[in-house]
């Protein structure tokens, strides 16, 4: 059986592990608490800019260096950024272990080398032109814009084109300084791991962490204003596109909610992409390319989201059909055999997730930096397999009754009425 | 049919692979998706069970389920707890012999497929790809699964039962089976559901008929997207590992040439990559960049630079990364019971037997830098396919 160890060090670094002597593999991650919602509007798209930047070089590394010796040892590794936190994290061979927490400790400490910083700058703005190309359109960031304000949660990942034009290395390594001090750092391990190994080797090479203090204060946002580059519209005009893309958001629950398991399994009895109420009608009959829904957990709250993916002429139609699903569930709740069924397959996919250390690994990190708290596999499938109807009905009451916000990004003008809102 | 099983007893898991010889090739040339068709009719009732029940039980087993249609093969596969293997083997029984093919979801079936391809026409980069891939192979071998706008409209309940009719069947067909699982166990459970199924003689492989080019499709997007490709030789032929390698060297990994060249040092980019692709009587090298229009001829033109070089400066530590690189994947497979079901699999439909790990270790392993550098020096890329979406054409050499 995996077993869990932790330890805390004097600089206020958590290093945690799941260890299986077992495994195949290692897989280490450092996991920061530096997200969008921690950037103030110049600092738009600076954590995941930073991420970029991490790879770049540091005092005993080159750029190239890093990224030769992150293949060299073979495995899996990268790193991403959300509202949150950033990610880094690596999957070897366990021989590769004291290379593997060198490395990516090492990389804890870039230089932010000016000129690296340019190219990168191009490659930011590359990625943000790659993601406006792709379905739905920039959507998702709209809804998450509209629903939490574009401050805080609502903050763009990748910042605006405006935003990362205007950066600069130093207001970045500023932030730097900032957030990836010790106390908002977690270091997480998993699979065939020597723990004791682990935290002596990041103790002796973190010990100037605590030391990181930043320069200068960025003020306070004016929320008056919108940040630049920032429109709220809740329409998204697409018109090359085929297809209309539609997505509600709504509450949900955190990611410290007793109900985030019931919530998960009412998004499988609603939304799954098979068996689900929702492909059933929608899917299955070919009205719809895409109709589901889930719950999008943060630390300290959630949303929740419907996404629908059709002709521009169904929308409205496929639309009712989802309100007629949601309300159906509002009065009769669920059945036995169909909240059975969705546990069954939740439990399973756990359970198959669960077998590469690499998957175990951002559970185990995620929830020690954002909760200090670990959940072992077995506690999960238990408290999964505890939810029951009435626990359904309690959390479609809590966050389905009330109208969500709405996005649609479509080339056809009759599409939709900007201003409905819907279940 | 075959049927291979390898045990894994490290695992809680078991997975399945079921291939079938009825993919985009044996269809009509007029009726391009009618393999997709019958692989999403056949699992709508089988058996005793009506389309829901089937996935009642599919969800009830805690399978994470598959299906799909290739050039060559239709497949079915999951992946799922250990004691469900044998109930979700028979299934798949009913659903590949004893399939209800309802006619009365013919429509739902044929609209679901139209949903897929608007999908596409949304995705610059799967679009570049889909029409990359025709100009590559050609018409029969290198269209998309999916059919088109016409072609779908004409598929029919009849042409659906004939294609079931005479590609369903144990001709060729393949079973493989990972995970914690007892091979005698399996075959008594294959033996029992596919035992009697009837097997004959194997449709003749299409030849590829593609031809160089290049074609831009006009599109008001952010970036430009490009595609490209030439002819390669495929998984099975003796070279393959002597060319894989110097794609492995181009393109896998932070520190490889394309990734490093292209994005990292010219920030020109940020997705570029290329990898291999095999049918079993041809091959390719597809590559993919996407890149604002005023660096995209740019972006081409480093791109296809590296490919014609890349014999010329070829380093040992790159082959020694790409070794490692390798070697990994292949131990950090026996962590997964899908990926190496769907290894075994791969391996039979494409050399007709399966590839124990450690032969192709000890292959790999054996690779030498000069085997590498000779092959590219005498195989130079050639015959390039090009397809770009976006504001305006590039100019290509």
């Amino acid at each position: 059986m995996p077993e869990f160890k932790k330890a805390t060090l004097k600089s206020g670094l958590r290093i945690v592990a799941e260890t299986d002597p077992r495994s195949y593999s290692m897989s280490l991650g450092y996991f920061v608490r530096a997200g969008a919602r921690n950037e103030r509007d110049p600092q738009s798209g600076l954590s995941h800019f930073l991420e970029h930047m991490m790879f770049k070089g540091t005092k005993r590394r080159s750029a190239e260096d890093v990224n030769r010796e992150l293949d060299e040892l073979g495995g899996q590794s990268n790193a991403y950024t959300s509202e949150e936190q950033t990610v880094y994290y690596a999957t070897v061979l366990p021989k590769f272990q004291d290379r593997i927490v060198d490395l990516l400790t090492d990389m804890m400490s870039p230089v932010l080398d000016e000129g690296e910083f340019e190219t990168e700058r191009q490659v930011i703005l590359e990625e943000i032109a790659k993601y406006e190309d792709q379905p739905p359109f920039g959507g998702f960031e709209r809804a998450m814009e509209v629903f939490f304000s574009p401050r805080g949660l609502g903050r763009r990942v990748l910042g605006t084109p405006e935003s990362i034009e205007a950066m600069t290395a130093a207001r970045m390594r500023d932030y730097f300084l900032q957030r990836y001090r010790p106390e908002n750092i977690v270091v997480a391990a998993s699979g065939n791991v020597d723990f004791d190994s682990l935290v002596s080797e990041i103790e002796q090479r973190t010990g100037d962490w605590a030391s990181r203090l930043p320069v200068s204060d960025v003020p306070d946002d004016d929320l008056n204003t919108l940040p630049e580059g920032i429109q709220l519209d809740t329409r998204l005009a697409t018109p090359d596109a085929s297809q209309a893309y539609a997505i509600m958001i709504g509450d949900g629950p955190s990611s410290a909610s007793p109900d985030r398991y019931a919530a998960r399994l009412l998004a499988s009895v609603l939304g799954d992409e098979g068996g689900s109420r929702m492909f059933w009608d929608l899917i299955d009959t070919g009205r719809a390319e895409i109709a589901t829904c889930w719950p999008q957990e943060f630390s300290d709250c959630g949303s929740w989201f419907t996404y629908l993916v059709c002709a521009p002429e169904d929308l409205q139609s496929n639309k009712k059909f989802i309100q007629d699903i949601v309300t159906k569930l509002l009065e009769d709740g669920v059945g036995e055999a169909e909240l059975r069924q969705a546990i069954n397959k939740t439990t399973a996919g756990y359970i198959m997730q669960s077998e590469r250390p690499s998957n175990r690994l951002f559970s185990i990190g995620s929830r020690t930096l954002m909760h200090d708290e670990y959940m072992s596999l077995d506690a999960t499938l238990d408290r999964i397999k505890a939810v029951d109807e009435n626990a359904i009905s309690r959390v479609a009451k809590e966050f389905l009754s009330a109208p969500a916000m709405e996005i649609i990004a479509s080339a056809a003008s009759d599409a939709e009425d900007t201003s409905a809102a819907s279940n | 049919m075959t049927v291979l099983a390898q045990p894994m007893p490290w695992l809680r898991t078991a997975a399945f692979t079921l291939s079938l010889r009825a993919g985009v090739q044996d269809e009509p040339m007029d009726q391009s998706g009618l393999s997709s068709l019958v692989c999403e009719m056949v699992q709508r009732g089988a058996g005793h069970h009506n389309s829901r029940d089937l996935v009642a039980i599919q969800d009830n087993l805690g399978m994470d389920r598959n299906s799909g249609v290739a050039t060559a093969t239709v497949s079915f596969g999951g992946a799922m707890p250990r004691e469900s293997i044998r109930d979700a083997i028979l299934l798949y029984a009913d659903i590949v012999r004893r399939p209800h093919l309802p006619s009365d979801q013919l429509d739902d079936a044929l609209m679901m497929m139209l949903h897929e391809l608007r999908a596409i026409e949304d995705e610059p980069a799967q679009r570049v790809m889909r029409r990359l891939r025709e100009m590559h192979y050609g018409k029969r071998l290198g269209r998309g699964s999916q059919g088109t706008n016409e072609s779908l409209s004409s598929l029919t309940m009849k042409q659906v039962q004939e294609f079931y009719q005479s590609h369903y069947n144990a001709t060729e067909s393949i079973l493989t089976v990972a995970g914690d699982i007892r091979p005698d166990e399996i075959f008594a459970i294959a033996e029992e559901a596919f035992g009697d199924w009837k097997s004959g003689e194997p449709c003749p492989m299409p030849v590829p008929d593609g031809n160089p080019g290049y074609e831009h499709l006009q599109a008001d997007s952010s970036q430009t997207h490009i595609g490209f490709s030439f002819p390669n030789i495929w998984y099975g032929h003796k070279d393959y590992f002597r060319m894989r390698a110097g794609i492995g060297i181009l393109s896998d990994g932070m520190s490889s040439r394309l990734f490093d060249r292209v994005r990292e040092k010219r920030g020109l980019c940020y997705t570029v990559s290329a990898s291999c692709h095999s049918l079993r009587n041809a091959g390719g090298v597809f590559g993919y960049a996407g890149t604002t229009p005023q660096r995209a001829q740019e972006t081409l033109d480093v791109t296809l630079g590296e490919i014609q070089n890349l014999a010329d400066d070829l380093e040992q530590q790159e082959l020694d990364r790409w070794k490692v690189r390798i070697e990994s994947a292949l131990i950090m497979e026996q962590e997964s019971s899908a990926s190496r079901a769907s290894s075994l699999a791969s391996d039979f439909i494409q050399i007709g037997r399966a590839m124990p790990t450690e032969e192709l270790s000890a292959m790999i392993e054996s690779l030498t830098l000069d085997d590498v550098r000779d092959y590219w020096k005498q195989h130079q890329p050639a015959d390039y396919r090009i397809v770009t979406l976006g504001v305006e054409p590039l100019t290509v050499k």
